[in-house]
């Protein structure tokens, strides 16, 4: 407990150092503040924009939540099937990679014309630029199975069935909520980045990503500032439900969720 | 010896195991195992121990010869067979309680006898009082009673052990043979056993036979008849020593011999 209060008091003064820096670098270099504006600004348009930033938060929220909610039941699914055989590993396994490769950014326009603007499209891109990581975990987690515990499971006459849903399954969660941790930020990086250029389908009202687009182009930079910072606060968000659910999960049996203070 | 303790457990006819591109692992091996013997198989790393297990346990089959046991195939024998690894094998993600369970819940028994039948045998390892706790919270030698108590939930007639005791320190090693020794005499099962120690093999085994290796054969057969119960005072007789002394001879003629060619 006391080592954790240390660690939090230690993360709030580098973050009351950095703000420090932040304003003596304005007062030493004289950045007019469109293009970098002071802390206090900042927390201003914070406070004055915040049910537009918050509207803003929950659309990203979901998408992200939506792509990474579709990652997790495909990419498990995926995982099942590349477990059957090596040989239907080595024929699939290398178009996992093109999802992790494929320049979202280019596919982009594709999306829009296929599902329309908006958070479907959003959500399609967050959900193909995080399935990646819960494929290629799982399914280490599948195949990665002592042998003898495969042979003992054949000594009882147990069927393919009972391998897979009572020893390779259960084997495979710490690796996939690996997966999913890497997932999870990736699935809210793709959100804001599909907003981007898939932006959104409400009039008037768009996730982080759009509203950051639109704030950029109003020399709005301290609403700027304030939507990164929410972004920031929906990644940390993310992971730590991530991590709640790992804990929940696993601490009874598995030495990766019992320390999270050395993660 | 009674009739049915008379009775062929395992029968080898001239078994040959090569795996694919590799040497002969076994030749020609012609083996007779009677129900109710305790047999342990002892020789240097490569003379094919292990491979004899997963032989009866029909994990691997014979390039060439007959391998029976009870009278069946190997895989239609299994329902009969338990198997203990070297490591405990235990499920991580399961409470000791459903660990010992497993075989029983594979085959399909009800809730209610699993349930039954594992209290009964983890009082027989002495770990009911921790049925709840799971295998990270237990010590090596606690972890080995559980894979024990899971092996004997089926009710074998044939019980396969890889060195179980390998990995454990001296004294859980001695407590474990002799709970072995108490839980067959209770249970009347056949034991085939791979170990590396000579004493180990002595204290448990009615008969021991030493494997020499490229290619693995049977080198010399021991039959081990000492007198009185077999407890920690039987470690220290006479009689006990002169048969360690007899058989560690025997296996160091064949690690020589190994290493003249």
């Amino acid at each position: 407990m006391k080592q954790r209060l240390i660690t939090v008091a230690n993360a709030i003064v580098v973050f009351a150092a950095l703000l420090i820096l932040w304003q003596l670098v304005l007062w030493t270099f004289h950045v007019p503040p469109f293009m970098l504006p002071p802390p206090v600004a900042v927390a201003r348009a914070l406070v004055a924009r915040f049910p537009s930033l918050l509207a803003s938060f929950a659309i990203t929220a979901e998408e992200s939540a939506g792509g990474l909610a579709a990652s997790i039941v495909f990419g498990v699914l995926i995982a099942l099937v590349f477990a059957q055989s090596r040989w239907v590993r080595r024929m699939l396994y290398p178009y996992t990679l093109l999802l992790q490769t494929v320049p979202i950014v280019a596919i982009a326009p594709l999306i829009l014309m296929w599902v329309g603007g908006g958070t479907p499209a959003v959500t399609l891109i967050a959900f193909i630029i995080s399935l990646a990581p819960v494929i290629a975990n799982t399914t280490q987690g599948l195949v990665s199975v002592d042998e003898n515990l495969v042979h003992l499971f054949l000594m009882h006459n147990a069927t393919p069935a009972q391998v897979l849903f009572k020893l390779r399954l259960p084997h495979a969660v710490p690796s996939l909520f690996v997966g999913i941790r890497i997932a999870c930020g990736i699935a809210v990086i793709g959100a804001i980045t599909g907003e981007l250029y898939a932006g959104s389908a409400r009039v008037g009202q768009g996730g982080l990503g759009y509203s950051i687009l639109y704030a950029s182009s109003q020399l709005q930079t301290d609403y700027l500032f304030a939507l990164v910072l929410a972004a920031v606060v929906l990644g940390f968000a993310f992971v730590f439900v991530v991590m709640f659910f790992e804990w929940y999960f696993l601490h009874k049996w598995h030495a990766s969720a019992r320390a999270p203070e050395t993660a | 010896m009674s009739e049915a303790l008379a009775a062929p457990q395992i029968e080898f006819h001239s078994v040959s195991k090569r795996y694919a591109n590799t040497a002969m692992i076994l030749e020609e091996i012609d083996l007779t195992i009677l129900k109710g013997e305790f047999v342990s198989l002892i020789g240097p790393s490569g003379c094919g121990k292990s491979t004899v297990l997963k032989l009866i346990s029909g994990l691997t089959a014979p390039t060439s010869g007959a391998i029976t046991v009870d009278g069946m195939t190997p895989k239609n024998a299994r329902e009969s067979v338990s198997y203990i690894f070297q490591d405990a094998t235990l499920l991580p993600w399961r409470p000791v309680q459903q660990n010992v369970g497993l075989g029983l819940e594979l085959e399909g028994a009800s809730r209610t006898s699993r349930e039954e039948k594992t209290a009964t045998l983890l009082k027989l390892v002495g770990l009911e009082h921790v049925a709840n706790a799971y295998p990270r919270e237990l010590s090596g030698g606690m972890k080995m009673r559980v894979s024990i108590a899971r092996a004997l939930a089926t009710n074998p007639k044939l019980l396969l052990m890889d060195e179980p005791f390998a990995a454990l320190d001296e004294m859980s090693r001695d407590r474990l043979n002799e709970e072995i020794l108490r839980l067959r005499a209770e249970q009347k099962w056949t034991a085939v056993f791979v170990t590396h120690s000579v004493e180990e093999a002595v204290f448990l085994s009615t008969r021991i036979i030493v494997l020499a290796p490229n290619p693995g054969r049977i080198r010399a057969i021991f039959s081990v008849d000492l007198p009185g119960k077999r407890d920690s005072a039987l470690r220290e007789s006479p009689q006990f020593d002169e048969l360690v002394t007899k058989i560690s001879r025997a296996l160091r003629e064949v690690v020589v011999q190994e290493m003249v060619q």
